[in-house]
């Protein structure tokens, strides 16, 4: 196992590399730059390409940048927040996205469970027809429609939370519940199919025929193996979601990571774009080291060592 | 082994919750307090508003925003500023004077002018300032507001050497400015931001952040930043040792940092925020009597020409382009945001000769604006005369714009297809890629528009000299380059105003450019607000603002 985890963890340095890598040189192919202005000032643009050594060419930049990001330096930001090293903006604004993305994902399996449980355990059952159209239009309405929709409802007409922020507790649920309403969804469609696919197991019908209980063979025997499409889901859904969601902050306005992940692309704020892509980059390949030895730990059958 | 699998699901679950409780620690929360009133305890006036996004920086020589002009004019003070009438009056300075010459401007600064952190406000934090803004290694995108500043162009081209500018402290409280030529709107620029004070001691210890940190951030204006949550708010709080402390309105300003305008609007209704900044243009309609307010803007919206193209090379075809534009309508009907549409290039609001009047009242229009069929005619004569009866023969054309700005973009498309029977496609470009189309020449036609940066006509029309930096148009006239130059050496008001509307009439003859309509500024103030105030470049004024019952 331990051999196994240091294997992999030399191949996600190595992917983080490529990642970096190619970001890197795509960033530079797109056009644009980020003191592009429409009031040209043609002496103060090459005196900005000069401080933030963009004037060098692009193999230079290059390893400048590797070489900085081996000693965990990103640089600073170009634009967004001026002259700001790129690690302290993550550091201010990952962890508002992790407090949301956790708190939804915990929402999301917390009900996601139960009711893909439910469906499976009452299949062809108005139950189950309830949460089978429910989870449908769940993944079919955009965040953005539920994000908007919901403010509307509960914060304009209702007046029940404020429009904006996290100053309060309550600004936290409609944040939340947006965010975890898909994944919510799709984890009980999930463990719906996977849970029914068990149930017609051999193995079900001998712990049946033993005379265990419902509740028995549901959780202990059924539940173990449908777990593994959801484990699988989960991952990098962590990731994802704990980096922030770019719609629910816009439209919530909360201060957290998703937002920069566009708006340094739309600025060209290439330190800001490098920081952001190797920190998810990072996190997600954790996810998946994560997730391989959760998978081992539901069914022993999973070789690792593969 | 039976004993152990139940436990195995379990402990799944705990690992999963022990994950995001990771993730989690270390986010204890920062500020508790109710943010949705606009009082807060003590009965003290909170004020929330909204004026933009996250600011990319607020350091006043490197801003180049609306947004960060206002945040700036909360924390400093130029030697001039502008009052609630959107003149320009003293500021930091107490008096001043000007030499015969023109060229000379000396500045008494107040007695009673102070730092937020208590120091006398003195003429080497100007001197000091401009010097940085002049210096290329500051990267000051806005520098070019004083380069007529005796050796200002010759410091930012790296020739000489930024203690060379033509600035001087003659003692502590005076600060004297040579500028190259007499420049008659000079005065406004000093109560523009690049051309605030900077405390030495403070920005060259931390040049690149002391902009960063509300510790570090001092500033000598009404207001002093508190404390900045990124991408949140900022607060600024009175500045106890401002000269004027006394009048102040709010004892708090939150300016809440948002970019959605659906957010915006919601938090505007809501009550959360007073005043909002933006809002989606399909609600215009639904807001006007519930605290829209659209006022003027010194900008117009226009098309700009590629003359350096074959087709484009001969004025009737552009005459003709522009004549088949119904402006009433693409303002009306598809801009939708109170615009007013344009008949010249100079936008409505900036001054004339005489100060009482309009620069635009008293200018020649380019065509008649409510004659639409008329000038169809027209239009279609003048393609004929060119070469291209109802458009036969004439090579498509290219419409280049940037998202945000396809449906006016559609709008003219039709119109040009049906009036001129002209084949048009349009492109839309992401904004950093499209400034760049246009400012290389890349194109035939594309979008264009044009704020002002002080209020004077040349700040329009200096833009279509031959070889300027922003003449995207290619378009190059002697008698203009002749007029522009007249205009910027004169001293003698009427003379620079006489040749500034002969050189609008060239463009009207030249059309290298086609304007559509002249911006306005959007914003949402509720009524309880009073004692606000914005200028005609746009910055918003909180510092006087009181609350009515």
């Amino acid at each position: 196992m331990a051999k196994y985890i240091a294997k992999r963890i030399m191949a996600a340095l190595f992917t983080i590399f490529v990642a970096a890598t190619i970001t890197f040189f795509l960033m530079k192919l797109v056009p644009g730059s980020p003191f592009t202005s429409e009031k040209t000032n043609e002496i103060a643009q090459a005196a900005l390409n000069e401080k933030y050594g963009l004037d060098k060419p692009i193999y230079v930049q290059y390893g400048k940048y590797i070489g900085q990001l081996l000693n965990g330096d990103l640089g600073v930001s170009l634009k967004i927040q001026k002259n700001v090293p790129v690690t302290k903006i993550i550091e201010d604004s990952f962890p508002i996205s992790a407090q949301i993305g956790g708190l939804s994902i915990l929402f999301a399996i917390a009900f996601g469970i139960p009711l893909g449980c439910i469906a499976a355990l009452k299949r062809g059952k108005w139950q189950d027809g309830v949460i089978r159209v429910f989870s449908t239009a769940g993944i079919a309405i955009p965040g953005f429609v539920i994000a908007t929709t919901s403010m509307l409802i509960f914060s304009i007409n209702l007046g029940w939370f404020p429009t904006y922020g996290l100053d309060e507790p309550s600004s936290y649920i409609l944040p939340v519940f947006t965010l975890g309403f898909y994944p919510m969804c799709y984890i009980a469609r999930l463990l719906r199919s996977s849970m029914l696919e068990a149930m017609g197991q051999d193995y079900i019908r001998t712990a049946k025929a033993k005379g265990m209980s419902v509740f028995v063979i549901t959780f202990k025997h059924a539940m173990r193996n449908s777990l593994i499409p959801v484990i699988t889901y989960i991952g990098p859904l962590v990731a994802y979601t704990l980096t922030g969601a770019f719609v629910v902050e816009k439209v919530f306005n909360i201060p957290g990571l998703g937002r920069y992940f566009i708006k340094s692309i739309e600025n060209r704020d290439y330190n800001m774009i490098m920081g952001t892509t190797v920190f998810l980059a990072t996190l997600i390949i954790l996810m998946n080291l994560l997730c391989d030895i959760l998978y081992k730990i539901v069914d022993p059958r999973i070789k690792l060592t593969k | 082994m039976n004993k152990v699998i139940f436990k195995k699901p379990t402990a799944i679950l705990l690992l999963v919750v022990m994950v995001i409780s990771t993730a989690l620690a270390g986010c204890a929360k920062k500020d508790t307090t109710k943010n949705n009133a606009n009082t807060g305890a003590n009965g003290e006036f909170d004020l929330n508003v909204q004026v933009g996004p996250e600011p990319g920086t607020i350091d006043p020589s490197l801003n180049t925003t609306v947004d960060g002009a206002t945040l700036i004019n909360h924390a400093f003070e130029g030697l001039m500023k502008i009052n609630d009438k959107g003149e320009v009056v003293n500021g930091q300075a107490a008096s001043y004077t000007v030499s015969k010459d023109n060229l000379v401007y000396t500045f008494k600064i107040r007695d009673d002018a102070k730092w937020s952190d208590g120091k006398p406000v003195t003429a080497n934090d100007f001197v000091y300032s401009w010097r940085r803004a002049v210096n290329p290694a500051t990267g000051s995108e806005y520098n070019y507001m004083i380069e007529m500043v005796k050796n200002a162009s010759d410091i930012m081209a790296g020739k000489k050497d930024p203690s060379e500018l033509g600035v001087k402290a003659v003692d502590d409280k005076t600060f004297e400015v040579t500028l190259t030529s007499p420049t008659t709107y000079f005065i406004e620029i000093a109560a523009f931001p690049t051309t605030y004070p900077l405390r030495e001691d403070v920005v060259s210890k931390n040049p690149d952040t002391w902009a960063t940190d509300p510790k570090t951030y001092v500033g000598n204006g009404p207001y002093v930043l508190d404390s900045w949550d990124h991408q949140a708010k900022m607060v600024y709080v009175q500045n106890k040792n401002y000269y004027d402390v006394d009048k102040l309105g709010p004892d708090k300003i939150n300016f809440v940092l948002m970019d959605d305008q659906n957010t915006i609007l919601s938090a505007f209704k809501n009550g959360d925020i007073l005043f909002g900044d933006d809002l989606p243009s399909e609600e215009i309609a639904a807001m006007k009597d519930k605290g829209l307010y659209i006022v003027g803007q010194l900008g117009t919206y226009f098309l700009c020409i590629n003359t350096s193209k074959k087709e484009f090379s001969d004025p009737k075809v552009r005459q003709a382009l522009s004549l088949a534009l119904d402006r009433q309508y693409l303002v009306d009907n598809v801009a939708k945001g109170g615009q007013q549409p344009a008949d010249t290039f100079v936008a409505t609001g900036l001054a004339d000769a005489d100060a009482n009047k309009q620069f635009h009242d008293t200018a020649t229009p380019w065509y008649d604006l409510k004659d639409y069929k008329g000038n169809i005619e027209k239009a279609k004569k003048l393609l004929a005369e060119s070469g291209y009866p109802n458009g036969k023969g004439f090579p498509s054309i290219e419409l280049s714009t940037n998202p945000g700005h396809e449906a006016i973009m559609e709008a003219v498309q039709n119109m040009w297809t049906e009036n001129l029977g002209l084949n048009v496609t349009i492109t839309s470009e992401d904004w950093n890629v499209f400034v760049e189309t246009r400012k290389s020449g890349n194109y035939q036609i594309a979008r264009h528009g044009w704020l002002a940066d002080y209020n004077d006509p040349i700040s329009f029309l200096d833009m279509w000299v031959t070889g300027g930096g922003n003449n995207d148009a290619k378009w190059s006239n002697k008698d203009y380059d002749a007029l522009i130059k007249t205009v910027k050496t004169s001293t003698d008001r009427n003379e620079r105003y006489t040749a500034m509307h002969k050189a609008e009439d060239i463009l009207a003859k030249e059309m290298p450019i086609i304007p559509i309509y002249y911006y306005t500024d959007l914003y949402l103030k509720s009524d309880k607000l009073q004692g606000f105030y914005s200028s005609p470049l746009g910055f918003k004024y909180f510092m006087y603002t009181s609350l009515s019952k």
